[in-house]
């Protein structure tokens, strides 16, 4: 009886078990409503289903996230990865779209690496403004979130750019081992992250950063740099999702790709369990954060909740997550709960709340 | 120590002030044209317009088909363009005003809080002609007239079309329907003229109706769920072509045709809308034109000489089906 209740606490205790089992009931809920709602099937080589979609969508969310996590463990916030995704794909659909042969490799490869290259001096300008000059970290982004947007209009020259590349196409739906490529390239972009900061040094270092940058700097850490290159990455993350956004429908619109996708990033971090006063960050929790975000979009759509109240919906949901994510709060209910149960089980309930 | 700390605090204050300027000299990019003193008085009419933005293909059009039928009709134009900021609107009204321009056009960003610059404007004895949208006020002799797209008609032109296409069809007609940003007028009218339309034939059904925020990604995330939620979708109905074109994409990932399997219905008619309209992949189209320049130096000229104009007045617009867009595109502008 207590073994199984310790591997209960054991397993609730754990940092992803409450995210897990939203983004569980979440589909459960959904299956209920319609049956085939997880169903796949195999159409044209290619798996096709809505579990499908919601993976393939939530990739460039995913990457926009990854990136943000890292800045936000150094307790910075980037404002602009919204802009930045519409400026990368801006760039490379209009290169793309002057070029005679859109179909060629060549010309795909170094649009992608123009419209990283850019992208990369953006994340720098945002790095620099916060780590070498020292402006607060949301004002700083936030002037390239403004500005960032202005300028994709102005290299789309206020169109809608349509190209009609397949190679670029790929990136946001093509296919590999019957799985979108979005997919793998979110997840190779995950792994990459995971082992630059779990198998190296570093990711303890941009904790302590995020806990201390003066602290950290006298113990010798040059909490400048890592916080420069923070936002670096985040823009290198947000370049990518903006390419994968564009290939989507094979349009860049500079008016509306990425938009607030900020705000959508900053909430997967959030529900993930990573700290906004920085100083501690999970990577999975992200990613289950952002599959949370686009299942709950994709709930909207599936279950026809009307444009009017799915606003409302999608906030009693985020905050329900939010709510059963603190724990305080979920302290607080298990105490108003368990208010029969012997004295002994209370005795021992404190030790398990600090961790959490 | 001080000394370098008050150092880098400087450095610190040079560096926001420098951003800040970029940040302001990007917003002060669009804002041309707004300066400069009073007008000259030698019988030419001067209009000042204040555009919306550059928010899309459509408004970009807009503001070329302004300037473009300014130029024909020997119209001094002073153009801004408000960034989606009312008060840049405001603020380039009220230049207008000091200039004594003779005649005030402009688009509104948003519906309310408008009261108070048109009664300058009024007092000052410049008339107002609204363009594209229209404003809230009671008052209605704050402005002369609304010259704009009639988006309920659109959308009533849209279902008629369908329910001629449909009037044979012995089984029920299973609609699906793209709105445009929830809450905004063009979305509203459309869905309700398309609505009042098909009412006419009790098989045509709305059985799934989400919002797309005129956007082709939206428009092409929600036809995927709509395409799995239901077996049978026989007809696709977008508020505008943008949100068609991101569908198209939706549809065949799932085996059908669009245009064959699914009749594609949308609103708009700008070029890559009418490029699939021609291609066969879109069915109908009705158009919502921002051609409108040449109407509104029309209607300046007349206001000017002081004729009376109705107080509300259509765009010319029209309908296309696929062999008219053939026939439209090689011509077609935007």
């Amino acid at each position: 009886m207590n073994d199984t209740m310790s591997r209960y606490r054991t397993m609730t205790g754990h940092r992803l078990f409450w995210p897990a089992a939203v983004l569980f009931v979440m589909l459960a809920a959904n299956t209920i409503y319609r049956p085939g709602f997880l169903s796949i099937e195999l159409k044209d080589g290619h798996l096709y289903g809505t579990p499908i979609d919601i993976l393939r969508l939530s990739a460039p969310l995913i990457l926009v996230a990854l990136g943000m996590t890292l800045v936000i463990s150094t307790g910075g916030i980037d404002l602009s990865v919204g802009s930045l995704c519409a400026i990368s794909g801006a760039i490379a659909c209009m290169y793309i779209s002057k070029q005679p042969d859109q179909n060629s490799v060549g010309v795909v490869v170094t649009a992608l690496a123009m419209a990283m290259g850019v992208s990369l001096v953006l994340g720098a300008w945002n790095g620099v403004l916060v780590a070498v000059i020292g402006i607060q970290p949301i004002i700083a982004t936030l002037i390239l979130m403004v500005a960032g947007r202005g300028l994709a209009q102005l290299i789309t020259e206020g169109q809608i750019i349509t190209i009609n590349s397949e190679p670029y196409r790929a990136i946001g739906l093509g296919h590999a081992l019957t799985l979108p490529l979005a997919i793998f390239i979110a997840l190779a972009a995950a792994l990459l992250v995971a082992a630059f900061t779990r198998r190296t040094a570093l990711g303890m270092i941009i904790e302590s950063v995020g806990g201390n940058a003066t602290a950290s700097r006298l113990a010798g850490i040059r909490s400048g740099r890592v916080i420069f290159l923070a936002y670096v990455i985040s823009a290198a993350c947000a370049a990518v999702a903006g390419f994968m956004m564009t290939a989507n429908v094979s349009s860049a619109d500079g008016n509306a790709a990425g938009l607030w996708v900020e705000l959508d990033a900053i909430l997967a971090v959030v529900i993930g369990g990573t700290s906004l006063a920085g100083g501690r960050f999970f990577l999975s929790g992200t990613i289950i954060g952002a599959l949370i975000i686009q299942t709950l979009t994709t709930t909207v759509y599936a279950m026809d909740i009307s444009p009017q109240t799915s606003l409302l919906f999608k906030a009693v949901v985020v905050i329900a997550v939010c709510l059963i994510q603190a724990p305080a709060f979920r302290a607080r209910f298990s105490r108003r709960r368990r208010h029969a149960p012997p004295p002994a089980a209370i005795a021992d309930k404190p030790k398990e709340q600090v961790p959490a | 120590m001080r000394k370098m700390r008050s150092h880098s605090a400087s450095w610190r204050a040079a560096a926001a002030l420098a951003s800040v300027l970029l940040v302001g000299s990007v917003a002060a990019c669009g804002n041309s044209d707004t300066g400069g003193g009073g007008t000259k008085d030698d019988g030419k009419i001067t209009m000042g317009f204040s555009q919306v933005g550059a928010e899309s293909g459509w408004r970009t059009a807009n503001t070329i088909s302004i300037k473009e039928a300014a130029t024909a009709a020997g119209i001094e134009l002073k153009f801004d363009d408000a960034q989606q900021k009312q008060e840049n609107q405001i603020k380039a009204i009220r230049n207008y005003i000091q200039q004594k321009v003779d005649v005030i056009a402009f688009s509104p960003v948003v519906e309310s809080g408008w009261d108070t610059v048109l009664k300058e404007a009024k007092d000052a004895k410049i008339p107002v002609i609204l363009t594209d949208r229209s404003v809230d006020s009671a008052d209605k002799s704050l402005y002369k007239t609304f010259l704009g797209s009639d988006f309920v008609k659109e959308g009533r032109l849209a279902g008629e079309w369908l329910v001629e296409q449909k009037k044979t069809a012995s089984g029920p007609v299973n609609i699906v329907e793209l709105q445009g940003s929830t809450g905004a007028a063009p979305a509203n009218d459309r869905k309700k003229g398309f609505g009042e339309a098909i009412a006419a034939n009790p098989n045509l059904k709305v059985i799934a109706s989400q919002t797309g925020d005129f956007t082709r990604a939206g428009g092409k995330q929600v036809m995927e769920q709509f395409l799995k939620a239901n077996k049978q979708i026989d007809v696709l109905f977008a508020h505008n072509d943008d949100m068609g074109l991101g569908a198209l994409e939706a549809i065949t990932a799932a085996g059908k045709v669009p245009g064959k399997d699914i009749t594609i219905i949308t609103i708009d008619a700008v070029k890559d809308g009418m490029q699939a309209l021609a291609d066969g992949k879109f069915n109908f189209i009705a158009e919502c034109s921002p051609l409108l320049g040449p109407q509104l130096m029309d209607l300046a000229k007349k206001v000017k000489a002081g004729q009376e104009v109705p107080a509300r007045i259509e765009t010319e617009e029209t309908t296309f089906t696929q062999a008219q867009a053939k026939e439209a595109l090689p011509n077609r502008k935007y």
